[in-house]
């Protein structure tokens, strides 16, 4: 037994004068010091990374039997969707493999949800995080990409009108626009070409660029130390040793902790996908299990539930501006109001970063804002026309709605400076 | 030391002259991927006119051909759909089409060549959905109370009259565009083209 013992010693003295296997396993594991005050909301990053292995792992298994194919088969219905049908009727457990991806589509989006949420909490993005916020936020744009272009893959009624929408929206950039969407089409209408590069942008350009942004917003972390819920600095106390005083070391500490979230998660990620994959037509959407009709658009078109505040958004502009269509100016809020979260480390201009230590103003405008996000996510999901019990037409109150979502941001210079902020401890607490 | 004393200029710019070329290689490099994505010459050539027999379709009926890939309606209007196109001609946004949505011998009141048959890429201008007919007039058509008959567009609620035209106020820029056609005899018409020649 000894014997083995050191003859792996050997191997791994062997392996460490030619890669830094210890060097890196001390430096980003047993030996990163973390906060020791961590709480619920630390679970959702190492989460992420569990959702994004389910992902890349089902996702292999189901392109060994998926067809990018828009051609329609002896049967008379497109390639792509019998392909899809034929995993879940005829590949052994295909349904589970395709029910684990679809179900971790959105199980990714609850996870980077509520992780940026836990960052607005605990100004997770101020100096000296803002690269991590940055890179985090490439990631959250990666994902909506990878979320758009698998979602033409099952070649369904959704997947086809969606993409059609969404291509169009291109088209309403002035003048290179229309040219610009059949670039991305790669014909005049969502067809074979379309489907095939999007295939092509799902499982291979976008999971490389992911995987790229996963590694660096890991190293910028890991650089600079993780935040956390009473948002000082914990390399400021350090001990004799050089180790910061309220610091423990990743592993075993929260390996172990992760694990008891890892847990909990997978129970309901088991219970979605075992008994409603469908999510109740917010997962998996009704309309998708007809095949592309491109001569017909079904009477209620949505997109999955992670885009609508974003939709809300796109819908909210009715009117033209200086001469440009609204078309085009719905095109912009809707790109601004995703993007604009990068620029919350500079637009936030609190002395303290806690939710703890701020004052009223910030956790007011916080709960309006993640009010404001749920009721343009739920109006995104229903058709223009909505009215709340029946009475309260939906399309203004989006409107309004849109305009504060701006608001929040565009005015966190002025209220987060204003706020009564209480003093930040010198150490973290045991809250 | 200052960088000046220790620079060598003539290996600077011969740094700064490769460094160039190999830019500009490596833009020239991209084109072929990025015009790889542009429609191959099939689907360019795959826009063949087609033919449409309207011999079988009733006053107040539609029909729906496929060209181009898209959705092309064909739409027998009856003098009291006709007579609604007057009546709203103060709510849609370009009631005269004045925009290049339809070819020259289409741009009249009625937006066609025979009054009665409308001939329109079922296409919104919006975001690219297909209207959804709603000739059903008032509140029994689901639209609005007062609503004279006519497209519904389901994506984002844009309307349309019997002529595809734009409602005020919706999120279609545009009246729905009125494809190239010509009529081969009383009841065939050939969509895609018009032999101007």
């Amino acid at each position: 037994m000894s014997s083995l013992n050191s003859k792996l010693q050997d191997l791994l003295g062997w392996v460490d004068a030619r890669f830094p296997l210890t060097a890196s396993w001390k430096s980003h594991v047993s030996e990163y010091y973390a906060p020791k005050n961590f709480n619920f909301w630390y679970f959702f990053g190492s989460l992420a990374l569990l959702v994004l292995v389910i992902q890349i792992v089902t996702g292999i298994f189901l392109v060994m039997h998926f067809k990018p194919d828009a051609s329609l088969n002896a049967s008379g219905v497109p390639v792509a969707f019998a392909s899809v049908e034929y995993i879940m009727r005829d590949v052994p457990w295909g349904w589970l493999i395709r029910y684990m991806h679809s179900t971790g589509a959105s199980a990714f989006f609850v996870v980077i949800y509520l992780h940026m949420f836990r960052g607005l909490l605990y100004g997770s993005y101020r100096k000296p995080r803002e690269l991590i916020w940055l890179f985090g936020m490439g990631i959250f744009l990666c994902l909506m990409g990878e979320a758009f272009f698998g979602y033409l893959l099952p070649w369904g009624q959704m997947s086809f009108w969606g993409a059609q929408v969404i291509v169009n929206l291109f088209s309403a950039i002035p003048i290179i626009g229309p040219d610009l969407s059949v670039w991305l089409r790669g014909d005049y209408v969502v067809g074979d070409a379309t489907l095939n590069r999007f295939f092509a942008f799902h499982v291979i350009a976008m999971p490389l660029v992911l995987l790229g942004l996963v590694a660096a917003h890991l190293l910028a972390l890991h650089e600079v130390g993780s935040n956390n819920p009473d948002g000082v600095e914990i390399k400021k106390k350090k001990g004799a040793d050089g180790i910061p005083l309220d610091g423990i070391p990743f592993h075993p500490y929260y390996t172990v902790k992760d694990i008891v979230g890892v847990v909990v998660f997978l129970f309901a990620f088991s219970i979605v996908v075992f008994f409603m994959p469908e999510g109740g037509g917010y997962f998996l959407e009704f309309n998708n299990f007809d095949p592309a009709d491109p001569l017909k658009t079904p009477s209620h078109i949505a997109p999955v539930w992670y885009f609508t505040p974003y939709y809300s958004l796109l819908r909210a502009v009715t009117f033209p501006l200086f001469g440009i269509d609204a078309k085009f100016w719905g095109v912009v809020a809707m790109g601004a109001g995703v993007v604009v979260f990068a620029f919350l480390p500079w637009l936030d201009r609190s002395p303290v970063k806690s939710i703890r230590y701020r004052g009223p103003i910030t956790k007011v405008m916080l709960t309006l804002f993640v009010i404001t996000f749920f009721i343009l996510g739920f109006l995104g999901t229903k058709s223009p026309s909505y009215a709340f019990f029946g009475a309260i037409p939906g399309a203004p109150v989006a409107q309004i709605l849109s305009v504060f979502y701006f608001l929040f941001f565009l005015t966190m210079p002025i209220w987060s400076s204003l706020d009564r902020c209480q003093p930040e401890p010198d150490r973290v607490t045991d809250k | 030391m200052s960088s000046e004393d220790t620079v060598d200029c003539g290996r600077r710019r011969l740094l700064v002259a490769t460094a160039t070329a190999g830019g500009v290689a490596g833009v020239a490099a991209a084109v072929p991927f990025v015009a790889s994505m542009l429609p191959s010459e099939r689907a360019k050539a795959a826009g063949a006119p087609v033919e449409a027999d309207i011999s079988k379709l009733a006053p107040g009926q539609m029909m729906t051909v496929e060209w181009r890939g898209k959705p092309v309606w064909i739409i027998n209007r009856t003098p009291e759909m006709l007579a609604t196109l007057r009546k709203v001609d103060d709510k849609v946004s370009d009631p005269k089409s004045d925009k290049p949505m339809q070819p020259e011998y289409c741009k009249n009141e009625n937006r066609s060549i025979k009054p009665e048959i409308m001939v329109t890429v079922g296409i919104c201008t919006h975001l690219g959905c297909s209207p959804i007919d709603k000739f059903k007039t008032g509140a029994e058509s689901g639209v609005e109370a007062d609503w004279p008959g006519g497209f519904l567009c389901p994506c984002h609620g844009s309307t349309f009259d019997f002529a595809g035209r734009v409602y005020k106020s919706k999120p279609a820029p545009d009246n729905l565009e009125v494809p190239p056609h010509v009529y081969l005899s009383e009841t065939k018409i050939l969509i895609g083209e018009d032999k101007k020649a």
